[in-house]
């Protein structure tokens, strides 16, 4: 059985972050440049990290998928990133973005890691501005700040709908200068397939090149993994449609315990889907929420088009039900709402399956030009995709699977049960708990790289100085090179009819229906049986065209497929075991007799921690018990 | 809608390549551009064909990795629009579309209309950057920055990188990418410190890795999918005639 | 020159393009001032005759003469480089490639500048070299002083039907030629300036216009006026 031990730092809440970074290990700025670390991801996080470790002195090889950098998924946050700087004088502080997103996270996060978050915000800020990451200002010539869901403070940072691509494009600018400084070396268009553990720690990983179709070895001292999340598991999703797990599989498979894999955001703003040759959903940010207003038709299946319903004929169901919050209540609490909605008939669009989002009156009040200024890009994107201009007619939305809570686990020093494997940003599973807020993954991941973990990763290494550079000829390298070889083969001698997109969306669908924004238990035993048999089939009728041995797609997607149903299987059996709600989770046996979440604080107040342990094993349940120092547990309400 | 495609086939680096004629049938209208080479993909799939290579990833035009030229057009006929943004509506039954890659020599094609635009990355590497070191930045809001400016910089900073100037150039030129950096670096205060050494070297690397140059016909303001102006390539010239004649020699 | 212009950063190439354009033009309305003196014809031309001896003898014009060579010469140079690395940064071409309207005539500038190039090179056997190395310029004397006739020699020009066709064609192309080069001198010297770009490139328009219509308007008005006969 493996150990875990989240180390978090003695002392109270609010000094356990200085207490910690003055008592960790340090490593001389000679012995820096002797040690290797591996990096796989070059999202926010990863490039983040990959300049703060750089300018340390450590020598950073860094992986990723895409051509460059600066195409990772971060580049698609589009709403903000928050921070507790109190520009606004509105109240805010670190304790309440603290208390914002432990609450968010229906109470089911870790108080320590996510105080530190809070703490690193404002710095993260004043470093991404020092990048020349242009966020929005006033005419003071200050930064500007928005609000955004959850919330009752403004604390959230923007450049217009493309926060994220600024702040990855700042950092990626920062590893762009570390890479010529020979500090990092940039292996791009490479798929890590799978991570190499020597006695005990992770010294290594083998990747396929995916020009050439190359198997390659790469070893380090340690391994930081920042592969981003898996909400591709619904094939539909506001993802990059490359997103995948395969990275984080292929080290839970050896030994990194995953938490949480049910936890996943389902986004209750993004353009529905059109039709079945749709590759992807695409995100509408949720700041929109700050001005436009969701509604559905009074009466059932009303066909009239949304101008001609009169006022007093549309449901504002959110301001209805939460009228503290109304239209800003947090994503999860949207989702469902619009779900129950159309679920009970009154959803508007060809399919029923989308409700309206309104900027009539914020156009009336402020005027189209303002509304231009904070929303134009997106109107834009809305329009080219839909055909249809919402400065006119209000846009139809519905929620699309998004963001992953879930991840590998770590602990306080971000590093997973694997020793020398680090996890960061969207790929661990720390700071969210059962549901996060919006701008909170940017905070979470610019945090984690530029200042989390280049302190936590010195205290691993500085254990390590002595161990001379890893050979990637030990037998351990050469045995996970076999076993990923073999993996191609198999897949590629299976020589079936259906492609892997095709078991892709198949999967995704049993996925969605069973374990998406409502669960219960004869579904999600259902769904199981469903992947298996998906599965089964699978490898006895996969196609895959070309050779391994070239640039070759539908191989890369067949590998990212067979790894999406170990997390499928892993994530049903995680909301099996989960029989409360809470968050993102909704488990239809736990709910009021209003319709809301009824969290089981008394029975589920812990981190469900899964063990591999073989291929068609079900996975072993840990518990990490949640212990709420610092904050009253609350019902979590909105109303 | 049935139409007929012209696609550059190209097996790898080395190979010869050539265009191949595909018959499609049943294109829905509803289709993306990408979702329609799925589905041509698949077809060819299920007829033991090789499918067609292309870069894409987020399909919602801001990561930057699709680029096709469609019947002429970098990102085809529409404008604003990278190519997963592009739909099937903009054509109609009975059309002929031709896709080739990007054509440049700094963006040799790796497979079929995927091309290799790492040198983007070496421009970068040049001189991209602001070197501000994690944990050196001043309290944010302690260089206020006209709105004006920001909204300036910001404007540059809308680059997706995706190398469509470059492929609409008549000389290939990629002065539109590296004078948005170049830009909207020298439009902020945190960036002015660096601002001639900059331009100096990412100019320098920019000539080095073999695009043409700019004969400023403006091709390249009207194929950005992001809307780039050339005024960045104006300010860039500014940034680099002071950098080589009013700077002092750089030692 | 040659090798070292291609190692020359592209922006340096286009600046000297720019600046030595840019003098070009200044150039260029010089000499359709003195153009202009030739439609007067009292005294057997004597005010243009005069003007053109000047030109040819005084010594500050001489230094500039030498320049106005030199410069030219280097906006032929750099212009050859530039559209040669330009042909070289696309080796292999689109099969089908739409045009933007964008600043049409830019397509073309290698071709017109190439095509004026002829023209010039038959302007200057026609007059200049005529005038400085032989004796085939008739001569004529004011004031018992004698002068180079190049007036005369110039409405015999232009009493010849396909002379003024070509001259008049050689002017179109440098009109095309001037659309593009004078607006793109101001943004290759990075002046491009929001608020007064538009004016520049109006300024542009007019000017890519108005001299090529000073120019072309000398020998229709000489070849279909009988005041003219010689």
């Amino acid at each position: 059985m493996i150990k875990f031990d989240a180390k978090i730092p003695e002392g109270p809440l609010t000094e356990k972050w200085s207490i910690h970074k003055r008592s960790v290990k340090l490593v001389n700025p000679a012995n820096k440049t002797k040690l290797d670390i591996i990096l796989v991801g070059t999202g926010l996080a990863g490039a983040a990290a990959a300049s703060s470790l750089g300018e340390l002195g450590y020598n950073v090889k860094a992986f990723c998928f895409q051509d460059t950098p600066r195409r990772a998924h971060s580049v698609a946050a589009q709403g903000g990133i928050n921070a507790a700087k109190n520009y606004r004088n509105d109240g805010d502080s670190v304790y309440r973005l603290f208390y914002d997103v432990i609450k968010g996270g229906d109470f089911r996060a870790r108080e320590a890691n996510v105080y530190r978050a809070a703490e690193v915000s404002n710095q993260t800020i004043d470093q991404l501005v020092a990048a020349g990451v242009p966020f929005a200002r006033e005419y003071s010539g200050y930064l500007d700040n928005r609000s955004f869901g959850g919330v009752q403070v403004s604390r959230t940072f923007y450049a217009k709908g493309q926060t994220g691509q600024q702040c990855l494009l700042g950092a990626y600018s920062g590893m762009m200068r570390q890479v010529a400084k020979g500090k990092v070396t940039m292996y791009s268009r490479r798929d890590m397939l799978d991570l190499v553990v020597i006695d005990g720690k992770a010294r290594g990983i083998i990747t396929r090149n995916l020009v050439t179709g190359e198997i390659e070895r790469h070893a380090g001292h340690c391994v930081v993994l920042a592969t981003g999340g898996y909400g591709t598991i619904y094939y539909l999703s506001t993802l990059a449609v490359g997103s995948n797990v395969s990275a984080a599989w292929a080290a839970h498979k050896k030994g990194a315990l995953f938490a949480n894999p049910s936890f996943i955001q389902i986004h209750p703003t993004s353009i529905p889907q059109l039709n079945d040759y749709q590759a992807k959903l695409t995100l509408m940010s949720e700041s929109l929420r700050n001005d436009g207003r969701i509604w559905v038709p009074k009466k059932k299946g009303d066909a009239r088009a949304a101008n001609d319903i009169p006022e007093d004929e549309r449901d504002y169901y959110l301001e209805r039900r939460y009228p503290a919050f109304g239209n800003l209540v947090p994503r999860d609490v949207a989702s469902r709402a619009a779900k129950e909605r159309c679920d009970a008939g009154y959803g508007v669009g060809k399919t029923g399956l989308s409700v309206y989002l309104d900027f009539k009156d914020a156009i009336k009040k402020q005027g189209k030009k303002a509304i231009e200024n904070k929303y134009g890009n997106l109107f834009e994107l809305y329009y080219k995709i839909t055909g249809d201009n919402p400065y006119e007619v209000p846009m139809r939305i519905y929620p699309a699977g998004h963001y992953t809570m879930g991840g590998l686990w770590v602990d306080y020093n971000l590093m997973t049960t694997i020793e020398g494997l680090y996890a960061i940003g969207e790929a661990n599973f720390s700071d969210h708990g059962a549901n996060r807020l919006g701008a909170g993954s940017l905070m979470q991941c610019s945090g984690e790289g530029y200042f989390i973990l280049p302190v936590t990763i010195g205290d691993y290494l500085a254990d390590e100085i002595k161990t001379p550079r890893i050979s990637t000829d030990h037998p351990e390298f050469e045995k996970a090179e076999k076993e990923v070889k073999e993996k191609i083969d198999k897949l590629m001698a299976i020589n079936g009819k259906q492609t892997p997109t095709t078991f892709h969306k198949r999967l995704g669908k049993i996925m969605w229906d069973y374990c998406g924004m409502a669960r219960n238990e004869k579904g999600l035993q259902k769904a199981m049986i469903m992947v298996q048999e998906l599965e089964e089939e699978f490898w006895k009728d996969l196609k895959v065209s070309d050779s391994a041995k070239e640039l070759n797609q539908e191989l890369e997607k067949a590998g990212h497929v067979v790894d999406f149903f170990g997390i499928a299987k892993l994530m049903i059996q995680d909301a099996l075991n989960r029989k409360e709600s809470c968050g993102a989770h909704f488990r239809e046996e736990s709910q009021t007799p209003d319709g809301e979440a009824k969290r089981i604080h008394s029975e589920y107040s812990y981190v469900a921690i899964w063990e591999y342990l073989g291929e068609d094993k079900p996975h072993t349940l840990h518990k990490e018990p949640l212990v709420f120092e610092n904050v009253e547990l609350k019902e979590r309400s909105y109303k | 809608m049935n139409i007929t495609l012209e696609i550059w086939r190209q097996k790898d680096a080395k190979s010869k390549g050539k265009f191949v004629i595909y018959k499609l049938n049943d294109v829905s209208e509803e289709m993306s551009f990408l979702e329609m080479l799925d589905f041509l993909n698949n077809t060819l799939i299920s007829k033991g064909e090789s499918p067609v290579a292309f870069d894409h990833d987020c399909r919602e035009g801001i990561c930057g990795s699709c680029g096709l030229y469609i019947n002429g057009w970098a990102h085809g006929p529409a404008h604003l629009t990278t190519t997963c943004e592009l739909r099937m509506t903009k054509f109609k039954d009975g059309d002929k579309i031709t896709i080739e890659p990007w054509r440049s020599k700094a963006f040799p094609v790796i497979k079929d209309l995927i091309v290799d635009r790492s040198v983007f990355d070496k421009i970068m590497q040049a001189g991209g950057f602001i070197s501000a070191n994690s944990g050196a930045a001043p309290e944010a809001n302690s260089i206020p920055i006209p709105k004006d400016n920001a909204d300036a910089a910001f404007d540059a900073a809308v680059c997706i990188g995706c190398g469509a100037c470059v492929a609409a150039c008549k000389n290939s030129s990629a002065m539109l990418f590296v004078s948005a950096k170049i830009s909207q670096f020298a439009l902020l205060p945190q960036g002015k410190t660096e601002a001639k050494e900059r331009a100096r070297k990412m100019v320098a690397k920019m000539d080095e890795v073999g695009f043409g140059n700019c004969t400023n016909t403006g091709s390249c303001e009207t194929r950005c999918p992001k809307g780039l102006k050339l005024t960045h390539i104006a300010k860039m010239n500014r940034e680099f005639i002071t950098a080589k004649i009013v700077a002092e020699k750089s030692t | 020159m040659g090798n070292s212009t291609f190692h020359l950063a592209s922006i340096t190439k286009k600046v000297i393009m720019a600046l030595v354009g840019l003098f070009l033009v200044m150039f260029l309305l010089v000499h359709l001032g003195l153009n202009f003196t030739v439609l007067i014809l009292e005294g057997d031309r004597e005010i243009f005759n005069k003007a053109a001896h000047f030109m040819g003898t005084n010594l500050i014009v001489k230094i500039v003469e030498v320049g106005l060579f030199g410069f030219l010469i280097v906006h032929i140079i750099v212009g050859i480089v530039l559209q040669l690395q330009n042909w070289g940064a696309r080796p292999k071409r689109y099969k089908k490639r739409a045009t933007t309207q964008l600043s049409f005539f830019s397509r073309y500038m290698i071709h017109t500048g190439a095509l004026i190039f002829i023209f010039l090179i038959i302007h200057f056997s026609d007059f200049y070299f005529k005038a400085k190395f032989t004796d085939l310029v008739p001569l004529i004397t004011y004031d018992g002083k004698e002068y180079h006739d190049l007036g005369l020699l110039t409405l015999q020009k232009f009493k010849m039907g396909g002379f003024v066709i070509g001259y008049i064609i050689a002017f179109i192309l440098l009109g095309f030629h001037l659309n593009h080069a004078f607006q793109s001198a101001f943004q290759s010297m990075g002046w491009n300036h929001s608020r007064y770009m538009p004016f520049i490139k109006k300024v542009g328009l007019v000017i890519s216009i108005l001299i090529p219509l000073g120019f072309t308007i000398i020998p229709l008005v000489i070849y279909f006026s009988e005041a003219y006969s010689v």
